[in-house]
């Protein structure tokens, strides 16, 4: 399955992938509209310091102990990618405690948001993938 | 203010309207032009530090900012303009030689501009490089004089060392120090791919890129920074740089900021010490002195592969070239006043040697004249900015040419013109870590060879017009060319006729 590696030799930390992340889950089309004035709540993080950085967003693990931690069935695994149904969440966060990656965590709503590939929203493909201006994270098959 | 006040240059624009105060540009700037108030939520700028190299600009994702000619402007004045002006300011605040970057920025005739390629109408017939083979591949070396054959009849085919090009451009010399390892590596990657050479430059070869010697010039400079014998070995070329056609006269200039690490280990000389090529050769002081290096090389490299010698385009330099074709030099090669740089006194970067279109009409002239024009090929460089420009050269007479600023170009640069100050944004002219990663050479070895094939698809279809299917048949087909606002004697150095004639 096609997943999202970020490669930390090319990471700028210029946290661009977090904007459009933001903005692809927005359902907005205009990303100043999207996103002026507001705190963002993207799905990717970037990590480091000034000499190393990377981006971390769900690794879609194979057995993966958030939903088998979730208790409100909200996580759920749908061709390999681990989706959350917004609805169902009870934001108890057990899920944000049990990754060990840091790659879920609370949206603006309280409910927990994560990374879905952007397979159900208007971008279509990850969209910090797409803008990212030095290969430093990748959408492959490995 | 004092009197050291000098208005900035560039204005940065920042659209508020359309700023998300994401930061990019803040992290972005090694400068430190931007920065954010948490205060009041926005980004601020201080355009002092502003260079105009545009990588904010390229990545606001939000196109929020431009950066403009700030117009705060000093009474006009047609003789004391305005950057004169302030360039007495900076020295008289200083005390110091002015420092400039890339090539001559000035406002001096570009004869590439001023020449005009012909196409075939009606009696002689244009191909179609789309439909019929075209060749583009050159051998760089000499030429043997006359066919020979053996007691047998058989044709001896052993000649000298060539080089063997798929389309008639190199990557010129940048040395390791002055740009960074992910912009050689780029280099090295993209001239492997399209099967052409990149050049060292003086700082010698990083161990890591031995692996790509087939596709490498190593060069030896004045300062004989990181030569060896497995240097000279692991080339396929070596050539000796007496100069350099942003700064010709003097030796390359590496401050000790920039001696770090692997550029220390690769030059060969201690952390921090800065690397200053003689303005000589200390063993070159004649063309016998020339020749005497040209075969300690060839020795040093068994007779196995091509000697450059490479020299900045002078006022003599028909007869300095008459010299080095018969110094045992296999190849040539010009660099005229518009090349760039990595840093050069301004005053020598503008005001010294001569434009690479008149140099290289003048030799290419005087090797036929004096019936030695086989015994080197001629590799021009100094500004060729496109496939026309390759066209142009190849029919006043060079064998192939070397790029180095449109190269950079491809990688990212933007011509902001202070490579000299170590904190290139693109990741080029920077030995800083955190810099250099910008470049990764996946994106920039494909920018390369995606800008090479499409000069070689341009040169295929200008040498098609004419009715040339071969590059060689276009070499020093002066007739194929035409002046345009030129007067007699430019003309007559050229060696080309005025358009309509």
């Amino acid at each position: 399955m096609k997943r999202v590696y970020a490669n930390e030799k090319w990471c700028l930390g210029c946290h661009l992938c977090e904007y459009n992340c933001a903005f692809a889950n927005s359902k907005e089309v205009n990303m100043i509209k999207a996103l002026k004035g507001k705190k963002i709540f993207p799905r990717i993080h970037v990590d480091g310091d000034n000499s190393i950085n990377f981006a971390v967003s769900c690794r879609h693990c194979q057995d993966p102990i958030c939903v088998k931690s979730c208790i409100s069935g909200a996580l759920s695994i749908k061709d390999g990618v681990i989706c959350i149904d917004h609805d169902k969440c009870v934001g108890c966060l057990t899920c944000i405690l049990v990754c060990p990656y840091g790659a879920v965590a609370k949206g603006k709503n309280g409910v927990v948001q994560k990374c879905e590939l952007c397979l159900e929203n208007s971008c279509g493909e990850p969209a910090c993938v797409k803008g990212c201006p030095n290969n430093a994270i990748v959408y492959e098959e490995r | 203010m004092s009197v050291e006040f000098l208005y900035p240059e560039f204005e940065v624009v920042r659209n508020d309207n359309r700023c998300i105060a994401c930061r990019v540009c803040e992290r972005q700037c090694a400068n430190e032009v931007h920065s954010y108030d948490p205060e009041n939520g926005i980004m601020l700028s201080d355009e002092t530090k502003c260079v105009n190299c545009q990588r904010c600009v390229s990545l606001c994702p939000t196109r929020a900012i431009k950066i403009v000619k700030s117009n705060c402007t000093l009474r006009e004045n047609a003789n004391w303009k305005d950057a004169t002006i302030k360039e007495i300011y900076k020295q008289a605040n200083s005390g110091g030689v002015l420092l400039s970057s890339m090539g001559n920025p000035n406002q001096l005739p570009v004869y590439w501009d001023k020449i005009l390629i012909n196409a075939s109408q009606v009696t002689n017939p244009p191909i179609d490089p789309l439909r019929e083979p075209m060749e583009t591949k050159v051998f760089l070396g000499k030429k043997p004089e006359k066919i020979c054959r053996d007691e047998n009849g058989k044709l001896k085919c052993d000649i000298t060392p060539q080089l063997e090009l798929s389309m008639p451009v190199m990557f010129s010399a940048m040395s390791y120090g002055s740009i960074s390892y992910n912009a050689h590596e780029s280099l090295a990657r993209a001239a492997k791919e399209l099967d052409i050479f990149y050049n060292t430059g003086e700082g010698g070869l990083h161990e890591d890129f031995y692996c790509y010697g087939e596709n490498t010039i190593v060069q030896v400079a004045s300062g004989r920074f990181g030569v060896y014998k497995d240097y000279l070995e692991a080339g396929a070329a070596v050539e000796i740089k007496m100069g350099q056609g942003a700064k010709p006269g003097i030796g390359g200039h590496l401050p000790g900021a920039k001696i770090v690490g692997d550029v220390s280990r690769t030059r060969m000389i201690p952390e921090g010490s800065d690397a200053i090529s003689p303005a000589p050769h200390h063993d070159i002081y004649s063309i016998e002195d020339l020749r005497q290096l040209v075969f300690s090389l060839k020795e040093a490299t068994e007779y196995k592969k091509p000697v450059i010698v490479k020299v900045a385009a002078v006022h003599n330099i028909a007869a300095i070239a008459s010299g080095i074709a018969r110094s045992g030099a296999d190849i040539i090669a010009i660099d005229g006043f518009r090349g760039g740089t990595g840093a050069a006194p301004t005053r020598i970067r503008d005001n010294v040697g001569i434009p690479i279109e008149l140099a290289l009409a003048s030799v290419d002239q005087r090797l036929r004249d004096e019936g030695i024009r086989n015994n080197v090929s001629l590799v021009v460089g100094g500004s060729i900015r496109s496939a026309s420009d390759v066209v142009k050269a190849i029919a006043l007479g060079a064998d192939a040419c070397y790029v180095a600023t449109a190269a950079v170009l491809a990688l990212g640069c933007h011509l902001c013109r202070t490579c000299q100050s170590g904190k290139c944004n693109w990741g080029i002219a920077t030995q800083r870590p955190e810099l250099v990663k910008r470049l990764n050479p996946d994106i920039g070895s494909k920018r390369l060879v995606n800008l090479m094939t499409a000069w070689r698809h341009e040169i295929k279809e200008l040498m098609g017009g004419m009715g040339i299917n071969s590059i060689e048949a276009l070499r020093g087909n002066r007739l194929m060319l035409r002046g345009i606002g030129l007067n007699e004697k430019e003309l007559q150095i050229l060696g080309i006729s005025h358009a309509g004639e």
